[in-house]
């Protein structure tokens, strides 16, 4: 079990800075029930968990949300992120944030920016974000990050409203300036698993746009860094979810649960510990909810004798809790997992419906 | 014959900087310099960490090489293959201005 190897340090956090944000993107990660403005943890105690984590071995953190520019601190929370020694990313759906803040945030030693595009499309793109006028913002906000000398990642999540249009979205990053591109197929938590059946692309679409990032990774060689995530429920195998549960990252939410990931609140009976009562690292070593599935020893068949399970560590305990009923399972993504029918089933479930928009 | 090396592919006069967005750090816990970029860590050995502090974009090559020579008291051309060979490396991977 974990505790009788040497537990690694966590490299990244993920700071969701807040749940509030103007956009309403069906495929959105945060969880169903939001959390509200009340909640949120103060500036003083995310420096004291920058400076933590920067203690722990954390070197990334990412600004993240919801829209972190719908705080009016933020500045201030880079600003502390940077001086704890943390290379500071920020995550922004570039509405929210005006050209003074990104200015101040600047001048406050951001690293990186990266922000969300919905499609090459503005019509296409403001109905995917439920946003009128989001696609122009983007713009912006991307220009002025350029202008200042900010590296720029752009972030394009893929579905069946877009799936087509892959090279058009990176031709606009590559007109936006961007030196890396994101390319991420929807993954299906919170308020993208509410809305699956209106996301979900076609196996053949699944299959084009593989082959159209290969091609357009050769094409763009030396100007821009394509990064791809797989198509979960298209896949053989399954992601190594956060690199190993409670072993690369963590994720503290608005009000302050430390999770070993953004899903992790999806499955019932683990206990969350809050950064405004205990400090980081007691709660890396020692929380239940990070203890859970440290390790690989509580994998069952066929990971257990599996050679890739210190590879992907039986993928991820989300996914195997919410197909399985189970998050001990082996992620019913693999083909070796006695589940994997029941992937390729919900795959093929696609409807033209309207979104279900993420809302407080 | 023509000498392809790396080593020769960066002027003396060159100023080597660390693009914004790539960073040297130092973190206890990690147990001592790292060069962080987008999404990537890169673990700096001493001799690495070395040579980067000194990467500010107003030092030129020959100078840091100079500057190096001093501090270790080590043979100028051992330093200045060093240097060379990991200035081009990083420069390849986009983590350094020449």
């Amino acid at each position: 079990m974990a505790q009788s190897e040497e537990l690694s340090k966590p490299l990244g956090l993920l700071a969701e800075l807040t749940h509030r944000c103007p956009l309403g993107c069906p495929y959105c990660s945060n969880p169903l029930a939001l959390e509200s403005r009340d909640h949120e943890l103060d500036a003083t105690t995310w420096a004291r968990v920058f400076t933590q984590a920067a203690g722990l071995g954390v070197l990334h953190v990412h600004l993240s949300g919801g829209e972190p520019g719908a705080r009016r601190d933020l500045v201030d929370i880079a600003a502390s992120a940077r001086e704890a020694g943390l290379y500071t990313n920020l995550i922004t759906s570039g509405v929210g944030i005006t050209t003074r803040t990104m200015r101040d945030l600047w001048e406050a030693g951001l690293d990186h920016v990266q922000v969300s595009i919905q499609d090459a499309d503005a019509v296409s793109a403001d109905h995917i974000a439920g946003y009128r006028g989001a696609f122009q913002r983007k713009h912006a906000l991307a220009a002025e990050a350029v202008r200042l000398g900010l590296p720029l990642t752009v972030n394009l999540v893929v579905h069946r409203a877009n799936i087509g249009r892959i090279g058009d979205m990176v031709d606009l990053a590559l007109k936006l300036k961007a030196s890396r591109i994101e390319i991420a197929h929807v993954q299906y938590y919170g308020w993208a698993l509410k809305n699956r059946a209106a996301l979900m692309p076609s196996a053949e679409q699944v299959k084009r746009a593989v082959a159209a990032v290969e091609e357009l990774r050769v094409r763009h060689h030396g100007k821009i860094v394509i990064d791809a995530v797989v198509p979960d429920y298209h896949a053989r195998f399954p992601k190594p979810c956060v690199g190993g549960w409670g072993r690369r990252s963590l994720n503290v939410t608005p009000s302050g649960r430390v999770l070993p990931c953004h899903a992790a609140e999806t499955i019932p009976g683990l206990e969350f510990w809050n950064v405004r009562d205990r400090s980081l690292a007691d709660i890396w070593r020692s929380s239940p909810a990070f203890n859970a599935f440290r390790g690989t020893d509580f994998l069952p068949e066929p990971c257990a004798s599996c050679e890739r399970r210190e590879i992907d560590f039986g993928g991820c305990r989300c996914q195997a809790f919410l197909l399985t009923g189970n998050a001990r399972a082996t992620d019913p993504v693999c083909h070796l997992s006695p589940d994997h029918a029941r992937v390729a089933e919900l795959a093929a479930v696609q409807e033209d419906k309207a979104y279900d928009y993420r809302r407080m | 014959m023509i000498n392809l090396a790396a080593d020769n592919l960066i002027s003396s006069d060159a100023r080597p900087r660390l693009p914004r967005g790539v960073r040297l750090t130092h973190n206890e816990a990690q147990g001592g310099w790292v060069l962080l970029a987008p999404e990537r860590i890169f673990k700096a050995d001493a001799i690495a960490a070395e040579i980067l502090k000194r990467c500010t974009g107003e030092a030129t090559l020959a100078a840091i090489v100079d500057d190096l020579v001093a501090a270790f008291r080590a043979p100028r051309e051992r330093i200045h293959a060093d240097v060379t060979k990991i200035l081009s490396g990083l420069a390849e991977k986009k983590l350094l201005e020449l």
